[in-house]
Order: structure tokens, then sequence, then C-alpha cells
């Protein structure tokens, strides 16, 4: 194999150009061109109907529910809906392709000509132009048997499972993404990510990376410049993480650059990931001219869409979580910055929740982003798999609030509800954390802690208060820290003075 | 006693209803016709008289316990092969799914069914309905009954030859490009192929979804007009069946019989007659016009400029949608699997083995020829340009409608040939065709109506001509209308049906 370019010496070298497939299976209860109901993980063949087993004399209809939720996307993605178009049959011959032919749409998508902007980590933002939003149908699904490596060759025989022939797609196909330079890798990603985020917001789909909710096939080229004309691209298939986008794309700029650097060309090829050793290998040649001769499907109609509809979806579209962020920025009066870490920790809904349950946006975020934080890291989870919820920090951050407890037990607490001992106020109950708040056996300890240290007591009689620190620290010691310091600073200078 | 055989539907649907006769003695009577003549004719592929005669019992019984019944409840029918029956084969006269039983009705399987229809069989066709002769079926020849040397036309030979050897009162038939229509006319028996979208498709063997529509094939015009609107309206499993009530075509066929077609203009289309029509063809085709002249029709002459490229356009549009509707016989989910003889065996190599074993030549040839149109570079000039074609056709109809309520032509050009003269010229038999393809490429209804008798060229007994009528889209009670008028004066000046003049057989 090609020894790789170190990246940062490609990207000076090389500008590179992205362009991404994103494929979404929609969440509507039947399939794209049947009624066979769709659910995740049920016996193999077990929902399918003649139309989806392509048997002879079986009809499509279209699926109105996948042509809303494509509008949907188109909409969010800010495309044209198209007033007319039209599907169109995809002939090629593979066992889980049912008809041997995929219906989809080929020159007439039912959205076009939109763009995204993606904000990278940093804040940075680029705008990703959108081609084109298609509907199509999702094949089945080949699982090979026998032989060591779970792929095809060196199988003993093969399985197909129709489950999965005819649910819906959206296929969402990028222009060629630009200017990206030594970001594209992360820009992929940061794509890739948005539109998990907004296929989400708009409830079309679970979306769920890990179950080929959301696929991706990542096209990159590599040119000298800018200037130049668009290099030879690769397409690497269905990259199932948005770690794995990021990796791909930072692997095949290292690699094109290498094979350009020997003086070779790029081939024009698709090429597989292996999430494992993190290269991509090649697959199929495209120059063997795959022939799919699209033709208009002549069992359907044309799609429609009436422009009063298009508007009713549009006005019915819900709140998008870049515009969310940015009102929640607002409303909850984070610096940029802090609003960024927010969002790379995950920590939006959680925030937003808990500010819900009563704590001021401040308290959330100290609570989520420091010790929460700093708990999740520890145990390798995500902030929203720690077992608390947002109305327990609220309750936590009440109890608190009312000086009940102070910063230092409500760590105690936290400990206590993590524990799965319950809710905040039973933790304290249980535990018997609730603040010392009778001044008596305050006053006792104060007595004593003053008697103990009769040199500070002089220092602070002579006007100089800073020592006096070290006796609250004296009573707080005595109290096992129930005390609170504000009181027992109090209490100690009106002792003094007396 | 009256042979019920040789009854028409509507006359025994009456004599049902009025309890005259039942429905076992009925369906039995064709099984026992099918019995004695169907070794000569061989109409059908598969014969279900159990499934055929439960039915009849049952539905005897409903009428018995006061039941309302459909108009059609016990009349036996026979179904095309190309039509999906649930439990029963449903070969499209093809090797390729020998022995695959569907496990599910087409919608009008399910109508027929559920108008307590007897479904005495599965009929013989042309493989995959392509075809004029019916030659092309991988189960044998279906015979022609006027002359069994000859061919029952195609691809629907099995249906037109069950009516016209009397072994069933009703078929369904599907026109692709004139297969319902073609065989009508040289057995001698009426077919209609109705507006494209007016029959659902769902659950026929597509052969090209954009042309293929199923119809009834019948001995007269008004079981025609009965079968049609049982079996036509809307289906929401065929996204191109059109949502709207079909016309009164039964009240149509009674009105047209009355004999009186003041108003109707009617028009002869100038490319569909003279050079490459049989003398006999030709002849008596003017001598209907007159009838339908002395019936109060006025007959003028319509030109449709493009329709001499009907057939190239057509030839390109059904091998390409063939192309793609056959991919999925492939020995992977259903039907024959061949595993190739030597060699390993990879789903692309059985899916090899399995179609070359499968499929005839002239299916191979028309999917040969439909890749190749779709083929990336070909496309625009190929099949880019038939549909251009197609459109210019369809305006043709819309100018000829503007002037007229009907065409008409001679349904086939030439009357029944003989069993093998045009098998390995693939050309000359797409030419039977030539009258009845404009119709299914601008999607509108036609019908042939047997109108005479002429001898072969070549000599010898005399065979059936057809009669073509040809409506707008949504219009298809004029078929019926028009179709009645000539069938009732033809008949007044032969005596009687022309089928009674068909040599006996058996």
């Amino acid at each position: 194999m090609t020894q790789l370019v170190d990246y940062a010496d490609a990207v000076r070298r090389f500008d590179p150009v992205l362009g991404i497939e994103v494929h979404v299976e929609l969440g509507t209860r039947t399939k794209m061109f049947c009624a066979a109901e769709v659910e995740f993980g049920g016996e193999p063949n077990t929902q399918t109907t003649p139309v989806s087993l392509g048997l002879p004399g079986a009809l499509p209809v279209v699926n109105g529910t996948a042509v809303e939720y494509a509008i949907r996307i188109g909409l969010a993605l800010n495309c044209q809906i198209a007033e007319s178009c039209r599907f169109a049959r995809k002939n090629y011959f593979y066992p889980d392709v049912p008809k041997n032919f995929q219906t989809s749409q080929y020159d007439e998508p039912i959205a076009f000509d939109g763009w995204l902007d993606v904000e990278l980590e940093d804040g940075t933002v680029h705008r990703v132009e959108i081609e084109r939003a298609h509907m199509e149908e999702d094949a089945g699904k080949n699982t090979h048997v026998g032989g060591t490596t779970g792929r095809i060759h060196g199988a003993e025989y093969s399985l197909v499972d129709y489950n999965r022939a005819g649910i819906p797609l959206v296929e969402i196909v990028t222009k060629p993404i630009t200017g990206a330079g030594d970001r594209a890798p992360e820009v992929a990603r940061a794509y890739v990510q948005a539109l998990r985020d907004i296929f989400r917001a708009l409830d079309v789909s679970e979306a769920r990376m890990e179950r080929g909710n959301v696929r991706a096939d990542v096209n990159v080229s590599l040119r000298p410049t800018a200037e130049d004309p668009l290099g030879t691209r690769t397409e690497t298939k269905n990259v199932n993480s948005f770690r794995s986008v990021e990796r791909v794309v930072r692997h095949e700029i290292s690699r094109q650059a290498a094979v350009l650097d020997a003086g070779d060309a790029i081939v024009q090829e698709t090429r597989h990931w292996h999430e494992d050793t993190g290269v991509t290998t090649s697959g199929r040649v495209k120059s063997d001219a795959e022939d799919y001769r699209y033709f208009p499907e002549p069992d359907l109609v044309p799609v429609e869409p009436s422009r009063e509809w298009v508007e009713e979806i549009r006005s019915t579209l819900p709140e998008l979580p870049q515009a969310r962020r940015r009102r929640l920025q607002i409303e909850w009066g984070y610096a940029d910055a802090e609003m960024r870490d927010v969002v790379n920790a995950g920590a939006v809904e959680l925030i937003e929740s808990t500010v819900a349950a009563g704590a001021t946006p401040a308290a959330a975020r100290k609570w989520w982003m420091g010790e929460l934080a700093r708990r999740a890291k520890q145990d390798e989870v995500e902030l929203a798999e720690l077992p608390i919820t947002p109305a327990q920090i609220g309750e936590l951050q009440r109890l608190v609030d009312d000086g009940r407890i102070n910063d230092k037990i409500a760590r105690q607490v936290l400990d206590g509800v993590l524990a799965g001992e319950g809710d905040p106020e039973a933790v304290v109950t249980a535990r018997g954390l609730e603040v010392v708040s009778d001044d008596g056996p305050l006053l006792a300890a104060i007595d004593e802690a003053l008697a103990a240290q009769p040199d500070v007591v002089e220092k602070v009689r002579g006007g100089n208060q800073g020592p006096v620190g070290a006796i609250i620290g004296a009573v707080m010691k005595a109290t096992k820290g129930q005390a609170d310091a504000k009181r027992v600073r109090e209490l100690i200078l009106e002792r003094i003075g007396s | 006693m009256t042979d019920l055989t040789r009854l028409s539907a509507a006359v025994l649907a009456e004599k049902l209803r009025a309890r005259e006769i039942t429905s076992v003695d009925l369906t039995q009577a064709f099984l026992d016709r099918i019995v004695s003549v169907d070794g000569a004719i061989h109409a059908f592929l598969h014969v279900d008289a159990d499934a055929a005669l439960a039915t009849a019992r049952d539905v005897d019984a409903r009428r018995e316990a006061g039941e309302d019944l459909h108009p059609l409840a016990g009349v036996p029918i026979a179904v095309k092969d190309v039509v999906v029956t649930k439990g029963q084969p449903s070969t499209a006269g093809s090797k390729i799914l020998e022995g695959w039983i569907p496990p599910y009705d087409a919608t009008l399987v399910e109508k027929i069914r559920a108008a307590g229809m007897p479904i005495l069989g599965k009929t013989n066709m042309d493989e995959f309905a392509m075809g004029s002769s019916t030659e092309h079926s991988a189960y044998g020849n279906t015979h022609n009954p006027w002359d069994l040397e000859r061919i029952p036309g195609g691809s629907g030979g099995g249906s037109a030859a069950a009516l016209a050897s009397f072994e069933a009162p009703l078929a369904i038939g599907t026109d692709t490009g004139g297969s319902i229509r073609q065989p009508g006319a040289v057995t001698g028996t009426v077919g209609v192929k109705p507006t494209y979208g007016s029959v659902s498709r769902y659950g026929l063997i597509a052969l090209a979804s954009s042309l293929d529509q199923a119809g009834p094939v019948t001995r007269t015009v008004l079981d025609s007009a009965l079968l049609h609107e049982l079996i036509g309206g809307h289906d929401p499993r065929d996204s191109t069946s059109i949502d709207e009530p079909l016309p009164d075509l039964v009240e149509a066929a009674r009105q047209g019989a009355a004999g009186d077609l003041s108003g109707v203009r009617v028009g002869v289309v100038t490319e569909l007659q003279g050079e490459g029509y049989q003398e006999g063809v030709q002849a008596r085709f003017d001598e209907s016009l007159d009838i339908l002249r002395a019936a109060g029709a006025e007959v003028v002459e319509v030109s449709c400029p493009h329709f001499e490229y009907a057939l190239a356009a057509y030839y390109l549009i059904l091998p390409a949608e063939a192309s793609s509707n056959l991919a999925k016989f492939d020995g992977m989910r259903f039907g024959l699997r061949v595993e190739p003889e030597e060699g390993p065996v990879t789903a692309e190599r059985v899916m090899a083995a399995t179609r070359g074993a499968g499929f005839g030549d002239e299916v191979k040839r028309r999917i040969i020829l439909g890749t190749y149109a779709l083929s990336a570079g070909y496309y625009d000039a190929y099949y880019g340009s038939a549909q251009k074609v197609r459109t210019l056709i369809q305006q043709d109809f819309d100018a000829a409608f503007g002037q007229v309520d009907v065409l008409v032509s001679p349904t086939a050009p030439t009357t029944a040939f003989r069993l093998g003269e045009k098998l390995d010229d693939p050309l000359a038999m797409y030419l039977n065709d030539v009258a009845t393809i404009p119709a299914n490429l601008a999607g509108i209804p036609g019908i042939s109506v047997p109108n005479g008798l002429t001898a072969p060229p070549e000599g010898g007994a005399e065979l059936p001509t057809g009669f073509q009528i040809l409506a707008p889209a949504k219009a298809d009670d004029r078929l019926y209308r028009v179709g009645a008028a000539l069938e009732a004066a033809l008949e007044k000046s032969w005596g009687g049906p022309l089928l009674d003049r068909a040599p006996e057989l058996g």
C-alpha cells in the first residue's frame, strides 16, 4: 500500500473538495410503495407484501406520508419543492432488490437547490449547498452464511431479508463542498451531524446511526489549488458514524495526496471504509460503466404537491436545531464560547429541562458543565446517560437557593442521587445533611474555636479581619460542614465585637 | 334441451336469476364441453373443476337463501393466465413461472370471486403476452376453432378460442397492443380493450405497464358490457387507475341494439385501410360502414398522419418497459430456479441460468431490444423518440375526435394465418397489430366486433373478420352503442350469430 502523506502536508499542498450523499430512512408506519408495516428487528421476511417482494402482478402506490416527510426535509434544507416530479426505475440485478430495479427519483427530485449552514465546534460556519433531495426505496438485507468473514466471498450461501426492502428513503446530495481546506473532515462530520439533528427535530426519522437509519456516502477529490478544475473523486460508501465520516475524509485526503505525489492518477471508484484499521480499500471501479437504464416509472403517476400543501407544511415546521440554539443562547444569556461548549457537550436539552424545572440558566450550566461533566467523563458516559434527571438538578439547586444546604453539601446530595438513593430531598433527609441553622450549637462551636485561638481574636479586634477565616474553618470542621458559612462569619464578628 | 354452452352470458344470467338453471349445472356443462373439445383446441392451461363447482354450489345456495346477488352471479368465466389467481397456477404462458402458485388475487379476480362467478380455469397465451398467434406459449399452440390448422390470434388466443368453441361464456383478456381485439377478430368473438386505467392492473403480470389493459372477451357486445362493468372501476392499489365512475356501458349496449345511430359521427381512419389489408377484410369492412350509414350514422374519412410511426414506436416502448418488468424473474424468490451446469453457483450465475432456461426466444428478443433502447447513449434516440411519437399519435386522436364520435377500422389486416406461417418472421407477425396498437399508445378504448367471413388469400374455408371501433378515453360507452348496433344489424342479416356458422368440433 502507498505510504500516506501527512495530513497537514496534504492539505497544505492540495485543495480538498467533498460531496456527501446522505440516506435517511423515514419513520413512516408503512413502506414507500405498499402497506407492509415497518418495525425494527422483526423476524426476517415478515414485513412484506406482494409489492415489496416484487411478486408478479404487484403494483406500487406512493406513501403520502413519505412525500410529506421528504417535503419537510426539503424545506428545512432551504430547497425548492418541485411542482411535479416523477419516479424512475434504476435497473440492476441484485438479489436484495426484489424487482431487480429500484424505484427512485432520477432527473426529477422532489426538492432541489437548497443550503445548510453548518457550525463547527469553534463556531465557524460553513455553508453547504444542497443539490437535491429525492425519494427512493431501500433494498433488502443480505446475510452471507459460512466462510469466515461474513462477506460474500467464501460464503456457503446467502440469505435475503426483505423486511427492509421498500422502506422509504430520502437521499440528500450536496453540490461540491469547496473552500473547507484543512477543515474539510470537520465540515463533513458537522454536516452529517447537523442533518441528523434536523431529521430528529422534524420527526421524520429516529435517525439512529447505529441502526443504519442514516448512512453517508462520502466523495473526496483533491486539486492543487482552488482555481484548478475538480480532480477525480472516490466515493466511500455506507459510512455509518459521525466520527467515521471525519476519519474517511481525513484518510482519503492523505491517501489521494500520496497517489498524486507518486505521479499516479486517482481512479474513480467506490471504496469501502474499514472502521478497525481506519483505511479505505478499493471496491467497484466506476469506469466499468454501470448503466442503470433509468426511465420514468410507468406504474406511478407524477407526484404533484400543491403549493397550498407545501406552504401548510412549511408553516408547521418545528424550530430547527440551529435556530433553537440561537434563541436559547439569547434567553440564557450565555457567551458564545459557553453556548458552544454546551452544544458540544450535548447539554442543550438537559439545561433546557433543568431551567424548566426552576433553576436559573447559570445554575443549570454550572451543574451540567461542571460537576456532572466531570462525573460523566470519569465514568466515560454521555451526560444524558448519567442516572440523574434535569428535574432532580432543579430540586437540588432549589435546596441550595433556600439555604437548606450549601454548595459543598450539594455535592454529597449529588452523590446520593447518582447512587440511586432517590431525589435530592430524600437524600438530604436520609443522610441528615440539612444545614444547621439554629444558632445555639453554632455559638458553642464558635466559642470553643475562639478560645482555642486567642491570637486570632486579638488581630481581628485590632481591625484586621483577614484571619477570621481560620476561625470559620474551625467551626465548619466542628460542625462537619453543615453550618451556613455566611452565618458563622456574622456570629464570629458579633462575638468578637461584643 | 337447449345447449347451455351456446347461450350468451346475458341470457344465462337471466336463466340463473329466474332459477330455470343452476350454476352447478351450467358450470358442469362448460366443464364437460372443455373435456370434449379442449383436446383439439387447447385453450386452457389449467382447469380447476373442483374450485369452479364449489363456487357454483355456493352461489346456488346463496340464491336459494334469497341473497341479493350480482347480475353475473353463477355465470362461469375463464381467465387469461397472465392474471394472478390465488391458489391457482398463473404462468403467463412461460416456463419461468411453471409451478408458481400466487399468494394473492388480482383486483379483477377479487371482483369476479365476489360476484360469485365460477372460474373454470386459466387460458393459454403467448409467453408474457408477447405475440399475435399464441404460438409463443411455452405450453403448446392453441387452435382456431374455425380451422384447427390456424392460429387463434394472440396473445390472448386461449381466451378467444375458449369463447369461439363454447368452452366458456365469458373470459378475461389483456390487451397491450391488440391482444384482446385481434384474437376476437380472427375467432369471430367480441373483445374490448377498455380505457387505460379503467380496469385495475393490480395482479396483471406486467408486459408494458403504460400499455397493458385487461378487458372482456365474449361472444356478444352486451356480454362485454356486463363483464366490463364488473371488472372496471377505481382501485387504490393501481396508481394509474382512474378515480371516476365508469359510464353506463350496459345501457349503451342495450340502446345500440335498438339500432338507431342517428347523429353519431363515424370516422374511417385513412391510414388503417387499403394497402396491406386483405381484400375480403376490406370488403367486409366497407359493408359494415354501409350498415352504420343505414342505421343513421354519418360516416366520414379522417386522417391520422402519425399512425405510420405507431408500430415502430410501440416496438421501442413495449420492449423497454418489458425488459424492466421482466427483470424480477430471476429464480431468487419464486418460479423456476436453474443452477448453472458447471462452475460456481453465484446469485448472478443462477439468475442467468434461470432466465436462459426459463424465457422463450420472443421474450429474449424483446428483453434485448428493450435493454438496448434504454441504454446510455441510445435512450434519447430510441425510447425518447418513441415517446415523442406517442404524443403525436395522441394528438392525432385528439384532432380526429374533434370531428367524429368514434373511429373505425378493420381490427386485423388479415384473417387467421396458418400455424407456423409467420413464426420465423417477427416483423410480419408484428404487422398484425398495426391497426390495434395506436389505441394502446393513446390509452383510448377499442372494441372488435365480428363482421363477417372471408376466404383466406390462399383459398379454403371462410374465416372471420373483425370491425374495430375506437372512442375517446373514458367514453367506452360509445364502443358499446355503435358495436351493439352493428352486431344487431349483422346478426339480422345473417339470421343468427356468426359463430353458428363455425364448424362443429369433436
